[in-house]
């Protein structure tokens, strides 16, 4: 099974009642599936089928009239798409991984 | 045919506690996160020493087949999760079927001693090639024609054992040529424990790579236990150490050769205990793994299939052939011979 960078930002409406319960929803989907490299920004090295899954399971969460969820393709792998500066907190799970 | 390589995940830091965290598995130090990994990068987690492990992670590795194995802290195999009875029946029943019969019995134990002597052999004219003859290389390189000659001429289980340890104890005798740096001493195999740095860091990759053939082989629904050439025991891996037989040269003796040789690994990566033992430490270990993952990564061109293949799935791909070989949709079980 190929498996893709993608990139997952996302807004949530947390001045509304239940928005901060929301936001943290959100963020455990999103943990499930790849890491936190900014406050709402995750990248994740996923399946096609995982994608679905976790886009699924973040639709149910949103409200499309007060959040918004961009979901990037990394097209190529992040190798390819990503300069990064400043702070830079990723690991490469398919990278030796030794604790 | 699976040929996506998950990751393992070797934990080596002593007092670390690992729990599931949602679909990811978290490990923890005094209360700090060190690191935090979706469950979906990891086929494995291997622990050495004082690693905990909280229940519902293990239901959950249970559940999706993720391997998990206990090593001691200095890398001797302890155990491993099973979780329920998988694969297929009528595999493990032609298994044990090949098992009773001695010509079939015989046959597979050949064909591994074969793979081990042909990937040995490719080992020590390497040497030759790069460094000249020795005179223990020169017997020992003798040594392993005369025992693949007289390898399809064996009779039974025992006599295959014979050429395999004639040749196996030329092959260690010439080990030493083979070291480079004037760090390291190699006067021939010991074990458990390990009385010099050079064993201490064969045991210790053999120990990895075992693991990842019980691995490959419950993958395809064999039993890892029902082996051929190796005699069965109770709770020992047989058939894991069979399958093992094809790599130890080619994948883990030349891993150590090349540690030791690029100085990659030093005296200080090993420690004494009293009694004579030496083992590697928590630092030596670190070393190891990380090369030996990134060995896993390499690809090579599979002589079969003719295809580059990650040599981490070399296992796998010859666990499948075997599997096919006892079902009968092979005529022959082709070892692994690298090159």
């Amino acid at each position: 099974m190929e498996r893709m960078d993608i990139l997952v930002t996302y807004d949530v409406n947390v001045t509304s009642e239940d928005g901060q319960a929301r936001l943290a929803r959100v963020a455990k989907v999103c943990k499930n599936y790849g890491q936190r490299v900014q406050m709402s920004v995750f990248e994740c090295r996923v399946t096609r089928a995982q994608l679905e899954e976790m886009e699924a399971k973040l639709l149910k969460i949103m409200e499309p009239d007060k959040d918004s969820l961009r979901i990037y393709t990394l097209v190529g792998g992040r190798e390819k798409c990503l300069r990064v500066h400043g702070q830079d907190k990723y690991t490469d799970f398919d990278d030796p991984l030794v604790v | 045919m699976t040929t996506e390589l998950l990751n393992t995940l070797y934990v080596q830091t002593q007092g670390v506690y690992l729990r599931l965290e949602g679909d990811t598995l978290r490990i923890q130090h005094e209360e700090v996160t060190l690191r935090n990994v979706p469950l979906h990068h990891l086929g494995g987690v291997a622990a050495f020493g004082n690693v905990l492990f909280s229940p519902f992670l293990l239901h959950r590795c249970a559940e999706e087949g993720l391997e998990v194995a206990w090593f001691t802290e200095s890398g001797r195999f302890q155990g491993r999760l099973s979780g329920p009875v998988s694969g297929n029946v009528l595999l493990r029943r032609a298994q044990y079927r090949a098992l009773d019969h001695p010509s079939s019995a015989l046959y597979l134990a050949m064909r591994f001693v074969e793979g081990k002597l042909k990937n040995s052999r490719l080992v020590l004219q390497r040497a030759v090639r790069e460094r000249g003859e020795t005179e223990a290389l020169s017997a020992a390189l003798a040594e392993h024609e005369a025992a693949l000659r007289m390898l399809p001429q064996a009779r039974t289980v025992d006599e295959v054992r014979g050429l395999e340890g004639q040749a196996a104890s030329a092959y260690f005798a010439a080990f030493g040529d083979l070291l480079l740096s004037g760090e390291f001493r190699f006067d021939g195999r010991n074990k458990r424990p390990p009385r010099d740095p050079v064993n201490a860091l064969l045991g210790f990759i053999y120990a990895l790579l075992t693991t990842q053939c019980t691995a490959a082989l419950e993958g395809v629904g064999l039993d890892p236990q029902a082996g051929f050439l190796h005699a069965l025991r109770p709770g020992r891996g047989a058939l894991a150490l069979d399958l093992i037989e094809e790599f130890r040269a080619w994948w883990a003796d030349r891993l150590a050769l090349s540690l030791l040789n690029r100085k990659q690994l030093s005296p200080k990566h090993f420690e004494e205990r009293p009694g004579g033992a030496v083992l590697l430490n928590e630092e030596g270990r670190k070393v190891v793994i990380t090369a030996f993952q990134g060995r896993r990564q390499e690809t090579v061109q599979h002589p079969l299939f003719k295809e580059p293949v990650p040599i981490g799935l070399l296992p796998h791909i010859q666990a499948r052939l075997l599997a096919r070989y006892l079902r009968g949709d092979l005529p022959e079980y082709p070892p692994f011979v690298g090159r």
